[in-house]
């Protein structure tokens, strides 16, 4: 691989930079590898990418229908926070934004974490109750946050608008380094890293079956071909539910669309990323200058990955509300993308009953953010057996009864 | 040099002058002009700067798919970023200034990126400013931040001027276009009776056509489209809005059109903009094309236009964009921007024609003195701010042997792509035509609505008729076909008969010269806005960014603020070649609304300020406002926090309420608790399923206090549950879950148990109810009934605890419910809406003896806090089961069956480790601070400190004088008198200890009286 540095750019510009290396491989897959991890979007790659780094377990395949990192990796809104509530929330994620801070760094490609912070808005009393607790959880799981109060909040923000006639905003709970990453540049740079050690990426090449015998897993039928292996990962996010049906077990799953969209760019006006919760809606500003904006999910489960234009109404309409001066700046673009929602809100990091078989799912309208912790809790299940960054995630809590609802601190969680 | 013509000019009216400024220079155009026109008619050749490499940048399209030339519009409360001269009608006093440099348009510092333009190639920023790491943030991101965005922001505390609404239209067939296809298409959709709604995004009518020219049934174009307009225009069931965009196609045939109602005329009263919700049977796009530009090196520069803007410049608004202009072209209609600009009397050097031959109008041309060089191709335009100079070579080859031409403007033509964005917005799929090297909407394959039918058209050029005479044939068909799909019997009225003139076919170039060095690959411009050359695009397929998806996100291709208009296909085209593939097999990119950028505050609509969401307002709320409300926003209603007399502190009135009410009387607008009526025969059945308790048995006349869980076992509702007759049952729910569990119980009912005979009706705003509430409670009802001469009887007896009656209290219609959230002897009283306030006024002066104050719902909550009463959304967080709270008594066990019975049996829900509710009280008597952890020894295998409990709700006591608080704790319930640990946000770390939840009249003797 060859390192990536403003040297080297430099350096290829005197060629007209005909010199550079495709970033990753395009293989046919191989017979067989130790591990095939199903889905080549953030979590999957970051999950092989771990494998690799922390248990020597190089001989992997990321298998990918499309193109990688072109699901909901390739449409969030890149909000990276820890601030949750629960503990086994607060662990993976404050783990995964530990890991975007030198994240750039270890996988040698500039993924552009931007610790801005992140500010959630209380607008009632029962949200400064819910973020006061919040905040009280969070210095006891070692996640940095503050309440602030208004003052600060409009210091932080000087185009909110606090005092709106509806829901004036009461203070917030402020994440210092929380903040956003650039979406695309995650998946490439943990593609790029997953090649460079010898993994295989397979792209446009989609599974259709999942092979067992004895109630362990063997391996997968693909488009391309039929492929072993002796563990696999599913981490497919929004079509988790059709591979754990080929793997023969049923997920607590639902898929919704979840939509965004952005305004034209303009020159930098807020330097943080603002989520008010009570009137549904998100906002923060890309590095390129569009305000990036998302709000909550349809109404009912789909598989377009487009969603409803009323749902875009009601998120500008709040935002809107909440800073007056983007009502005359223009959407640029809106799109969808399929989440899997689970019924405590929370992913499932777990064995499955098929022996081998691991599955990584579940992340809904929230996963972005906990990309490499996700990746480096899934590497330790599937290498060693146990994580504890997992293991509150397992699917038998369903079972128990045992949720991990984070839809007490926020309505929305992305 | 660019200036208006001495004649020409259809749609501009040369005897009225407007004025307007750029850049705080004065201008001058006329009425009809777009700012674009009038900014070329001043000579105005740049008009802003690119993204990344701060280029200057020139007029190059004439429509919306304009990517340069965007102005900051407007000043203060109606200032606007990025908005587009193109499509900017010019108006009196219209202030623009360009964006994207500093100190200004013509120095730009930015400019240095051109400078080192190839050390700054695609995706350079995913390979550098990797170290040193602390560099990023506090050096290399705020300098990428503060080059990023085009257009200024509006000023951070600036409150748009202008109102904005939506409206709703429901129609047969909607044709979107309003050019000759769309115009053709309505008509012969309406001819069938169907209703039909026209929409075309500028303020004209007829489209490309009367530039084009050309004759319908033996008459110039122009007069065809003025009858055609004229004959819609008297039918009554067509609608036509111009300057209406269609923003969006979504499912089920909804559309969004995006009218600019006072754009050109702004201050004018009304709407600003208009956001149309349509519903159609079906819909006809007859959207038009795009002209694509070609790739040679300096394609960019300021002159350098497309072929058809620059025909639209001189026929629409008789400008010409150059003295010295050279056509490049692959085919045959550029060759009309050649002889239209002769005719008009500018200096046409040459056309340079990739192609060995032409048709027709070459030699139409030719005889008009316009010398044709086919085979040839551009190798680079030169010129910084405008062109200077052409440098012609053969189209074959690298680019080698130029002659060299001074020139002012060049003209280019890559062909034509079909607006296809409205037909692939919802799923209609595309094929490739290799004739004219574009994507058109395959007929195979529409958009599906919910029969499992296609219910989108395309017609005209956006279904890729490009000559006038198989625009109209096609649009006329189509637009019968929509009506017929619609429900309606087509009418056989005749086509028009349109002129079809011989075009030789035109030959995909995608780079001029063919094989052209990489000097010049690195100058031939694909999107001009982001700065994206051919080289970006190569690079991206050399290191592996293959998918057309990877290519437009690693080069930013199509990113910019016309989506790609421009610089798609041609990207794609370099892309699929560079893969050594086939454009098809590349495909394109999602196409995804809005067609081009709409307004926020449109898409918002009339929903602003105190309208945002509707406030919900009691019977009662405007009393409340003037005596002294603080205010909370609870759901959609507005409750009083605490009524504030002047000179006090909000606390201070909070604890005056607190004791009054247990001393005295005190006042509570209960209203806003929800009120479902549950009625029929399964009423009974129904609501031993929703509630944890047994509802079925409960006698008439009596009350109970009912549990609701998910399915999950978790508490979800708690409330008041009165059974009104033998079928009807009252459900009280808390304030905030009226609408969610009406929901609940809907989707249940609906979805479980359709055939239960069960009625649910929310009755929340029938009612005005009042808390009359404190030991003189009984006394000042008592007044009103002697007052009035009768009345219900209120006494213990007649009215016992946990029962309701209805009847007359003092002049009104009452239900009194005996029930108490707060310990008090208290009676819930329900009148008539109508009444409330009257009933509320009545008791408020009869109270007055008796010490009566209204009190708000900090009150509320500590009273039922002192009695250990949990509150929904305090004590429970939606994790929280009955047995948590020590309600074990409201599960039923004789019932089968309820929600969440079942989940309650899971491992989890019986673990004794379950955090328990118990009461708590600081050592030294202070407030424990809200949410806040105890914890226990030691870490977690995660490394985080292990917790133990956490406080639910605390409040300081007037009554008892001291902080209390309730908590659910581990063990909690036997661990009674032990001390814990919670650590505050504020560094201290607050003691308190473990005690019984009740802290006032254990033994409940207060409300039995
Ligand atoms: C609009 C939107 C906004 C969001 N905003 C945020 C945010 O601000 N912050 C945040 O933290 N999170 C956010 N999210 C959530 C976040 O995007 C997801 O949780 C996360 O990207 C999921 O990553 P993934 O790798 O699990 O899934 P994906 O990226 O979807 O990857 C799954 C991959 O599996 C592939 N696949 C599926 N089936 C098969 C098969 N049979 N064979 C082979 N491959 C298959 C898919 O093609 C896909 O590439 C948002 C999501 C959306 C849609």
């Amino acid at each position: 691989m060859k390192h990536y540095s403003a040297f080297a750019v430099a350096r290829e510009a005197l060629r007209y930079h005909t010199g550079w290396e495709r970033a990753w491989r395009s293989p046919e897959p191989k017979k067989r590898y130790d591990v095939i991890i199903i889905g080549a979007g953030g979590h999957g790659l970051a999950t092989a990418y771990y494998l690799g780094k922390n248990y020597g377990i190089q001989n992997v395949a990321v298998i990918e229908k499309g193109w990688l990192g072109g699901g909901n990796t390739g449409r969030n809104t890149t909000i990276i926070r820890s601030n949750y509530l629960q503990d086994p929330s607060a662990a993976i994620y404050e783990k995964a934004r530990g890991l975007y801070e030198d994240l750039s760094q270890d996988l040698n490609y500039n993924i552009m974490f931007s610790p801005r912070g992140v500010i959630m808005l209380a607008q009632t009393q029962h949200e400064i109750r819910g973020y006061q607790r919040t905040a009280h959880a969070n210095a006891l799981q070692g996640v940095k946050t503050e309440w602030i109060g208004p003052e600060r909040v409009k210091e932080l923000v000087p185009i909110i608008n606090l005092d709106g006639p509806r829901y004036p905003v009461l203070g917030g709970l402020w994440q210092e380094r929380g903040g956003t990453a650039r979406h695309d540049a995650v998946a490439w740079g943990y593609a790029r890293a997953c090649s460079a050690m010898g993994m295989d990426i397979i792209q446009q090449c989609e599974v259709t079956g999942v092979r067992s015998q004895d109630g362990r897993v063997v391996g997968v039928d693909t488009t391309k071909g039929a492929i072993d292996c002796d563990k696999l990962g599913i981490v497919v996010a929004g079509h988790s539910g059709q591979l754990a049906e080929m793997a023969g077990f049923r997920l607590p799953l639902e898929a919704v669309a979840l939509q965004a969209l952005v305004s034209e760019p303009i020159k930098p006006c807020m330097d943080v990323v603002v989520m008010a919760n009570t009137v549904h809606g998100y906002m923060s500003q890309s590095d390129k200058g569009e305000m990036v904006i998302g709000g909550g999910t349809d109404g009912f489960n789909n598989f377009t990955q487009r969603g409803s234009f009323h749902h875009i109404e009601e998120t500008v309409r709040a935002l809107v509300e909440t800073f007056p001066m983007i009502s005359r700046l223009k959407m640029l673009r809106q799109w969808g993308g399929i989440v899997d929602m689970t019924g405590d809100r929370s992913p499932i990091l777990s064995k499955t009953p098929l022996g081998g078989c691991f599955i990584n799912c579940g992340w809904g309208t929230g996963g972005f953010k906990a990309i490499p912790g996700s990746g480096w809790g899934m590497a330790q299940l599937m290498a060693t057996g146990h994580s504890p960054l997992t293991e509150a995630f397992s699917l038998d809590r369903f079972k128990e009864g045992r949720f991990i609802d984070e839809s007490v601190a926020a309505g929305v969680a992305h | 040099m660019s200036t208006r013509l001495a004649k020409q000019g259809r749609l501009i009216d040369r005897s009225k002058k407007v004025t307007f400024t750029f850049n705080g220079t004065s201008m001058q155009g006329y009425e009809g002009d777009t700012l674009a026109s009038a900014l070329l008619a001043n000579d105005q050749m740049m008009v802003g700067r690119s993204f990344k490499y701060h280029r200057p940048r020139g007029v190059v399209a004439s429509g919306a798919e304009e990517p340069n030339a965007l102005v900051g519009l407007g000043q203060g409360n109606r200032f606007e970023p990025n908005q587009r001269a193109t499509t900017t009608e010019l108006f009196n006093g219209l202030t623009a200034i360009s964006q994207n440099h500093w100190p200004s348009l013509e120095h730009d510092i930015g400019a240095v990126n051109t400078a080192f333009a190839r050390f700054l190639p695609a995706g350079f920023y995913y390979k550098t400013f990797i170290h040193p790491k602390p560099f990023w943030k506090h050096v290399y991101e705020p300098f990428i931040r503060q080059s990023a965005g085009l257009g200024k922001a509006p000023d951070k505390d600036s409150r748009d001027a202008d109102t904005y609404e939506h409206f709703y239209a429901f129609t047969d067939v909607l044709v979107i276009g309003g050019g000759v296809a769309g115009l053709q298409a309505a008509k012969a959709a309406a001819a069938s009776g169907a209703k039909v709604l026209l929409i075309e995004q500028s303020a004209y009518w007829g489209g490309r056509a009367p530039v084009d020219g050309g004759t319908v049934n033996d008459e110039p174009v122009d007069k065809f489209v003025e009858q055609l307009v004229s004959e819609l225009e008297t039918m009554d069931n067509v609608s036509m809005r111009s300057r209406c965009m269609g923003a969006g196609v979504y499912d089920h045939g909804y559309v969004l059109g995006y009218e600019r109602l006072t754009d050109h005329t702004p201050g004018v009263q009304g709407p600003r903009h208009r956001l149309w919700r349509i519903r159609a049977k079906q819909i006809v796009t007859a959207t038009g094309a795009i002209e694509r530009p070609l790739s040679f090196a300096g394609n960019d520069v300021p002159g350098v236009m497309l072929a058809s803007a620059m025909r639209d410049y001189a026929v629409n608004w008789g400008v010409n964009p150059g003295e010295r202009v050279i056509v490049a072209t692959n085919n045959d209609d550029a060759y009309r921007t050649a002889i239209t600009l002769k005719q008009a009397g500018v200096d046409v050097l040459r056309i340079v024609d990739a192609r060995a031959t032409a048709g027709p109008l070459a030699e139409e041309a030719r005889q008009l003195g316009i010398r044709v060089d086919p085979g040839k191709a551009i190798a680079k335009v030169k010129g910084g701010k405008r062109v200077k100079k052409v440098a012609i070579c053969n189209q074959e080859g690298v680019g080698g042997a130029r002659e060299e031409v001074e020139a002012d403007a060049v003209a280019m033509s890559g062909g034509w792509s079909p607006v296809v964005h409205m037909w692939s917005h919802c799923g209609g799929k595309l094929t490739w035509d290799d004739a004219n090297a574009f994507f058109r909407p395959d007929p195979s394959r529409p958009p599906l609505g919910a029969n499992g039918e296609g219910f989108v058209l395309a017609a005209g050029a956006s279904n890729g008729a490009l000559v006038l005479g198989d625009v109209l044939t096609d649009a006329h068909a189509v637009g019968k076909a929509a009506a017929k799909a619609a429900g309606f019997k087509p009418k056989n009225i005749k086509a028009p008969v349109g002129e079809t003139t011989a075009e030789a076919p035109m030959e995909a170039v995608w780079l001029m010269p063919a094989n052209a060095e990489i000097q010049l690959r690195m100058k031939s411009w694909l999107d001009f806005q982001n700065d994206v050359k051919v080289s970006d695009v190569q690079l991206a397929a050399r290191e592996g960014y293959e998918s057309v998806e990877h290519t437009k996100r690693y080069t930013t291709l199509g990113m910019a603020t016309d989506q790609g208009k421009l610089s798609n296909i041609n990207g794609l085209a370099i892309l699929a070649d560079a893969l050594e593939s086939e454009i098809p097999k590349v495909g394109t990119t999602t196409f995804r609304p809005p067609y081009t950028p709409i307004s926020m505050g449109a898409i918002g609509g009339e929903a602003r300020g105190e309208v945002f969401q509707p406030i919900r307002q009691t019977p009662m709320h405007n009393w409340h406002d003037r005596n002294g409300a603080d205010w909370e926003p609870v759901g959609h209603w507005r409750r009083t926090y605490a009524y504030v007399r002047p000179g006090e502190s909000v606390h201070d009135a909070v604890n005056r309420e607190v004791k009054n009410t247990r001393d005295n009387l005190g006042l509570l607008d209960a209203s806003t608790l929800g009120k479902l009526i549950v009625k029929g025969p399964d009423a009974g059945k129904f609501l031993d399923i929703m509630y944890t308790n047994m509802m079925s048995t409960l006698i008439v006349g009596k009350c109970r206090y009912g549990l609701m869980c998910s399915e999950n076992g978790f508490l979800i509702d708690d409330g008041v549950v009165a059974r009104i007759d033998k079928d009807t049952w009252l459900c009280h729910t808390t304030t905030g879950g009226a609408e969610r569990i009406h929901g609940h119980m809907e989707e249940w009912l609906q979805t479980e148990w359709w055939d239960w005979k069960v009625y649910v009706a929310n009755v929340t705003e029938q009612y005005a109810q009042v808390a009359v509430v404190g030991p003189n409670a009984r006394k000042v009802l008592e007044k009103l009934n002697a007052q009035a001469g009768g009345g219900m009887d209120l006494s213990k007896e007649a009215l016992p605890f946990m029962e309701w009656r209805d009847g007359k209290i003092g002049e009104f219609d009452a239900r009194a419910y005996r029930i108490s959230f707060s310990g008090e002897l208290s009676y819930e009283i329900a009148v008539p809406a109508s009444q409330g306030q009257a009933f509320w006024d009545a008791l408020f002066e009869a109270g007055q003896e008796f010490g009566v104050m209204p009190y708000g719902t900090e009150c509320l909550h500590i009273l039922r806090a002192e009695k250990g009463f949990i509150m929904i959304g305090d004590e429970t967080d939606g994790t929280v089961i009955p047995q948590d709270l020590g309600l074990h008594w409201a599960l039923s066990k004789k019932k089968e069956d309820y929600l969440g019975k079942r989940a309650h049996s899971r491992s989890h829900m019986a673990d004794p480790e379950r955090w328990k509710l118990v009461g708590l009280e600081t050592v030294d008597g202070s407030v424990l601070p809200d949410g806040a952890y105890a914890v226990g020894e030691g870490v977690n295998a995660n490394g985080q400190r292990n917790m133990i409990g956490r406080v639910t709700s605390t409040y300081f006591s007037a009554n008892l004088g001291k902080g209390i608080a309730m908590g659910l704790i581990k063990h909690g319930p036997d661990r009674m008198g032990e001390i814990v640990e919670f650590p505050g946000t504020d560094g201290k770390t607050y003691k308190a200890k473990i005690v019984d939840p009740i802290f006032f009249d254990k033994d409940g003797e207060k409300q039995n009286v």
